[in-house]
Parts: structure tokens; C-alpha cells; sequence
């Protein structure tokens, strides 16, 4: 073992009601969580694990309004001052025209600047190396994760307090860092 | 915590516990290639070869080689690129829309539903390129410099905006698609034994563990994307409608047309998710996943929208009637009795009548009759699109211009070539992928499994 690895505790629980609850007592006896793995989205989980709201919406705001503000800019460029062409005698700038394509772009733009800065905030690329704790985290079971760099009990403490609290498994995993 | 009410139908039936989910679903994935599947590649690869040569020679010959002349010069092309476009209407309504409306059912039928929807946009946009005739000079709709002046593409004509609809379209809900699989891949990954398998599913999962914080984002996304498709959806209907609607083509120049092009799509999009589900459902032994509850429930959207656009026929018979204008009239009534009678009748036979089994409980939760039925809406539907093309084209003012118009072997062919893609990317999917949204199926299974929980909240 040498001492570059850093080194978890791993606890399984088997049922995504019995981590929700767990978590509160778990915090309280002084363990801090790094992360809990779960196999589909388990509402609440990131308020009881006391995560700040996720801000991608304002991203996402922002990415629309560019992709509006582009798709109209470039519209009446083209169509009003590079070349402006005399149909029928009507007006070179017809806005109401315009939004078909102003619409798509926008939804265009924020589609695909939202999920980018998703993927690239959370490190989800293609060669991205995943730290798996427990291969049924993605199947059947809840994992979390305790970093025991970040915390002051000793391991039997944790193991205590862990099963004490719900979890039907506790392994050791250890990542080369 | 989630209230669901007692009396509804659980989604998931069987008693299913998380490990069964992942087990029912993934197995497709692990196992060898069935004998059927190979027999229905083979056969899906036959039509693509022979739709190829087709696509090869209309290429090469141009568009003349199809049965379109001076009078009827939009036939087939269009009406399959509609027909084929309505069709893809269906999976990013469930997962867009039903997902705001926070309807749990669409669960089980988004994945296959997103997927056809994809493959459906894939043959409507070949039919785009094939009828430009010079498809090396597709990237012309675009407004990108050239060496004319620039000379811009017009971005008063719906023809443009079509381009971007359905660009737009396509890119999008293949990344709602993609995004929505990324932690079933991982799923996969995390089960995979070969190391092959492992890294092409590890590579595509995109180092996907399921965190906590992971999953929060996930879900602010997939709303927002939610969101944002919600209004994509039905806005491409709408524009292809336009294609038509702004012209003044009498029998074109309506402006009923959007909201009927759009619930014809959600009709013909269901018809064709019922369609492949049927199938996929008895092959893959999906029936605790894709219950009779979620077929009848499609089955009513059907019906719903076959009589809004049985409305619709009649209001634009209607219209055409009370405008006064002796061209309207005529159109429709040489619709009726014209040269196409039989494709106007078949139309409102397929569409209009007989989606009105569907009132009945006994037909709605009944396979066979659902299948039969689903076939013959996308037989009207086709037709609906035939009948609006070519019988509003046919006879034009000038009576020596009247053309009748029968397609070639080329219009046959391509029409083949875009099954033969169809199937072969779906048969595709339903091998290598998960066919079902597994994360999603679990997240709803405790609140609506037939197995009483174990615990009392």
C-alpha cells in the first residue's frame, strides 16, 4: 500500500430509501461523504447531501440568447444590408420571416452549448477513466463513497457507522493517484 | 417523495426488482445474435442494396428518372419525405413532452420511440437530398460565403426554414437520444466481460458513474432539453406544412394546415412506434415493461389524433366550400371524384374511419387488431400526403396542362432504399443497445410495481 493511493471506504446499501435516510445520521456522526453512486436519478439525494442547485440553466439561458441574437444578426445582415434584394416591392426586413430560422438556431444553440458545458463541468469525455467503487452502482445497488484522507474517525468507526446505518456491505477501494 | 394514486395501473408488472431490470434489458446486448436476427438484417440489407441501385441511378440519370412532369413535378419524393417526417414525430414528442407533462409511462417506450424518431429524420432528409437532384450541391441551401456576391440563400421561403427545421431537428433529438442512454451504457460497461466490449461501451458512456452531483446536472439538463424540444417538435411539422401552406396552389394555401400536419404526424409517429413495439415487445419478451396499459394509452393518442385530422379534412372541405373561390372547389371535389378518388377514400378510410375502432376497450388492449390498425394509419397517412401533393398538382389552370402522374421504378426503389435504412438502423439498435431506458424504468418502479414494498413509506 503504498502512500500516493488514496484509499475508501465503500458501503452498499440495498434499497435507495435506506441511503436517503442514512445520510443525515451518517453526516451527524461525523463522516463525511465523498460520493454516492446510484443507478438511476433518486430524488432528494442531492439536497441531503447538501449540493448547491445546479446553475446549468442559466448556461443554458445564455447559450439561447446567443444562438437568437446570432440567428437574427445574421439573418438581416445577409437579407437587409449585404444584399438586399426587391421582392414585390416589400419591406427588406420582414421579421415576422425571420423567426422560423431565429427559432431553430436558438433551440440549436442552447441544445448543444448546454449539454458541451455539461459534459465538460462534470469530465464526461470519451477517454475519461471512471473511478468505479462498485460495479453495481450502475445495476442494482447504492454505493457511497468515504475518502478517508478527509476524515478524522478511524476505519472501525466508519465500518460502525455505516452498518449501524443500513448499508448490507463494506469494502475498501483503493485508486493510484 | 412521489404520491401516486391507487387506482391506476402499475407500469411495471411481474413484481421486478432493480437487478431484473438491468438483467431483462441488457440481455439482448451480452447474448450472440439470434437466427431471427440475422434473417431480418439479411432481409433489411436486401432492400437497402436494391434501394441503392435505385438511389445509384437517380443519381447518375437525375430526377428525371422518375415519373414527374411539367405539371406533377413534386410526387413521391416529397410525399415519402413528409410521410417519413411526420413518422419521426413521435419519439421526441414521448420523451420531450410527456416527460413536462411528467407522464411516468413513457419510460419504457422513449429509448425505442427516440430512436425510431432518428431513423425516420435519416430517410426523410435522404428524400431531401435525393429530390435537389444535384445532391453534390446540397450544401447550396445553406447560407454559407460563395464566390456570387455572396449571394445569400432567401430566408423569406419555408424551403430554407425547412433546412434548419429539420437540421435542427435531427442534431438535437440525436443528442437528447444519446444523453438519455449514457448511464444505461455505462450499465453495459460495468457488466461487460470482453475487454473489447468494454472499451467501445466504456468509450461511448463517456466515464459515466452515477454520482450524486452527476446525476443532478443530468436531470437539469434532460428538462431543459425537455423544455426546448417541446417547441422543436412542433415546429417542424409546421414548417414542412409551410412548404405547402405559403404557396398558392389551391388545395395548398390553407391555413389550417400546421396544426393538422402536426397531429398527423403525432398520429403516424404512434401508428409506427405500435408498429415496432409490438414486434420488439413479444421478441424481447418485454410484456411486464411495455404493458397493455401503455398500448392502450398510445392507442388513445392514436385515436385522438386521427379525429383531429378527420376535423381537419372536413374543415378544409368546408373552407373550400364557404371561401366561394370557384379553384378551391373544384380541387377538393376532384379530390373526391377525380382521377385519384381512390387515394382520397383510401386516405379517409385509413385515417378517419377506422382509427374510430378505437373507442372500443376491447380493441384498444387487443395485439393483434392494435398492429393491424397501426399498419393501416401509416397506409393513410401515405396516402394523405398523395393525395395533397399530387391531386392539388395534377390539374392545373390551363386544361392542356392536365398530367396524370404514375411513378417509375425509381420512385419505387428509393422509397425501398429508405426501409432498407430504417430497418437496418433499427435492427441495429435493438441488438446493441438498450432498447429500453433502464435508469428511468427503475426510477419509476417503486411507485408503481405490482410488489407491495417492503417498507411502508
Amino acid at each position: 500500500m503504498s502512500a500516493t493511493n488514496t484509499k475508501y471506504i465503500v458501503g452498499i446499501f440495498d434499497d435507495e430509501e435506506d441511503v436517503l435516510h442514512a445520510i443525515p445520521h451518517i453526516k451527524e456522526s461525523g463522516v463525511k461523504i465523498h460520493e454516492v453512486f446510484t443507478p438511476f436519478p433518486v430524488h432528494g439525494l442531492d439536497e441531503v447531501l447538501g449540493y448547491q442547485r445546479s446553475r446549468i440553466d442559466i448556461v443554458a439561458f445564455l447559450f439561447g440568447l446567443t444562438g437568437f441574437l446570432s440567428g437574427l444578426t445574421m439573418i438581416s445582415y445577409m437579407l437587409s444590408f449585404d444584399w438586399p434584394m426587391n421582392i414585390g416591392g416589400k419591406s427588406n426586413m420582414p421579421f415576422p420571416d425571420f423567426i422560423p430560422v431565429t427559432f431553430e438556431l436558438t433551440v440549436l444553440f442552447t441544445a448543444f452549448g448546454m449539454v458541451i458545458t455539461f459534459l465538460i463541468i462534470s469530465g464526461l469525455t470519451p477517454w475519461t477513466v471512471p473511478q468505479i467503487f462498485d460495479i453495481r452502482g450502475t445495476d442494482d445497488k447504492f454505493v457511497m463513497a468515504i475518502d478517508l484522507a478527509h476524515n478524522k474517525l478511524s476505519d472501525e468507526q466508519i465500518k460502525e457507522v455505516l452498518t449501524s446505518n443500513g448499508a448490507t456491505e463494506v469494502n475498501y477501494k483503493e485508486f493510484k493517484s | 417523495m412521489h404520491i401516486s394514486s391507487a387506482v391506476r395501473e402499475p407500469l411495471v408488472t411481474g413484481g421486478k426488482s432493480y437487478g431484473d431490470v438491468t438483467y431483462d434489458i441488457v440481455r439482448h446486448v451480452e447474448n450472440k445474435p439470434t437466427k431471427l436476427w440475422f434473417i431480418v438484417m439479411g432481409f433489411s440489407l436486401v432492400l437497402l442494396s436494391l434501394g441503392g441501385f435505385s438511389l445509384y441511378k437517380t443519381w447518375t440519370i437525375g430526377i428525371g428518372a422518375w415519373g414527374l412532369n411539367k405539371t406533377v413535378g413534386w410526387a413521391w419524393d416529397i410525399t415519402n419525405f413528409v410521410w417519413w417526417v411526420g413518422i419521426g414525430h413521435a419519439g421526441t414528442l414521448i420523451s420531450a413532452v410527456l416527460l413536462l407533462f411528467r407522464q411516468k409511462w413513457r419510460t419504457a417506450v422513449n429509448r425505442a420511440a427516440e430512436a425510431m424518431t432518428i431513423f425516420a429524420v435519416f430517410c426523410a432528409g435522404s428524400f431531401i437530398l435525393m429530390h435537389m437532384g444535384r445532391t453534390w450541391l446540397a450544401h447550396w441551401a445553406l447560407p454559407l460565403p460563395n464566390t456570387y456576391g455572396s449571394l445569400w440563400v432567401n430566408f423569406n421561403s419555408p424551403l430554407v426554414w425547412d433546412v434548419f427545421a429539420i437540421s435542427t431537428y435531427l442534431s438535437v433529438s440525436l443528442v437528447f437520444w444519446y444523453i438519455g442512454m449514457v448511464p444505461d451504457l455505462a450499465t453495459i460497461r460495468d457488466r461487460a466481460t470482453k475487454p473489447l466490449t468494454k472499451a467501445i461501451y466504456g468509450a461511448f458512456s463517456l466515464g459515466w458513474t452515477g454520482g450524486a452531483k452527476h446525476w443532478q446536472r443530468y436531470e437539469a439538463v434532460s428538462l431543459i432539453l425537455a423544455a426546448i424540444s417541446t417547441p422543436l417538435v412542433l415546429s417542424v411539422h409546421t414548417i414542412v406544412s409551410m412548404d405547402f401552406a405559403t404557396s398558392v396552389i389551391p388545395g395548398w394555401h390553407t391555413t389550417i394546415f400546421p396544426p393538422y400536419f402536426v397531429a398527423g404526424a403525432i398520429f403516424s409517429g404512434f401508428a409506427m412506434v405500435l408498429t415496432l413495439l409490438l414486434v420488439t415487445r413479444k421478441v424481447y419478451k418485454l410484456e411486464h415493461y411495455i404493458t397493455m396499459t401503455h398500448i392502450e394509452t398510445m392507442n388513445k393518442i392514436v385515436m385522438l389524433t386521427g379525429s383531429v385530422v378527420g376535423v381537419a379534412y372536413i374543415t378544409e372541405f368546408f373552407m373550400a366550400w364557404y371561401s366561394g373561390v370557384e379553384y378551391e372547389q373544384y380541387c377538393f371535389l376532384n379530390r373526391m371524384f377525380g382521377p385519384y378518388w381512390w387515394a382520397y377514400w383510401s386516405m379517409m378510410a385509413c385515417n378517419v374511419f377506422s382509427p374510430q375502432l378505437l373507442w372500443f376497450k376491447s380493441i384498444r388492449r387487443n395485439l393483434v387488431a392494435t398492429f393491424t390498425l397501426s399498419i393501416i394509419v401509416n397506409i393513410g397517412m401515405w396516402f394523405e400526403r398523395f393525395v395533397i401533393i399530387v391531386s392539388s398538382l395534377h390539374r392545373d389552370y390551363i386544361p392542356s396542362s392536365w398530367r396524370d402522374f404514375s411513378p417509375t421504378i425509381y420512385d419505387v426503389g428509393d422509397y425501398i432504399f429508405t426501409f432498407g435504412l430504417f430497418f437496418t438502423l433499427f435492427f441495429l439498435f435493438a441488438k446493441y443497445l438498450p432498447v429500453v431506458n433502464m435508469a428511468e424504468v427503475k426510477s419509476v418502479l417503486k411507485s408503481s410495481t405490482d410488489k407491495p414494498s417492503h417498507k411502508s413509506h
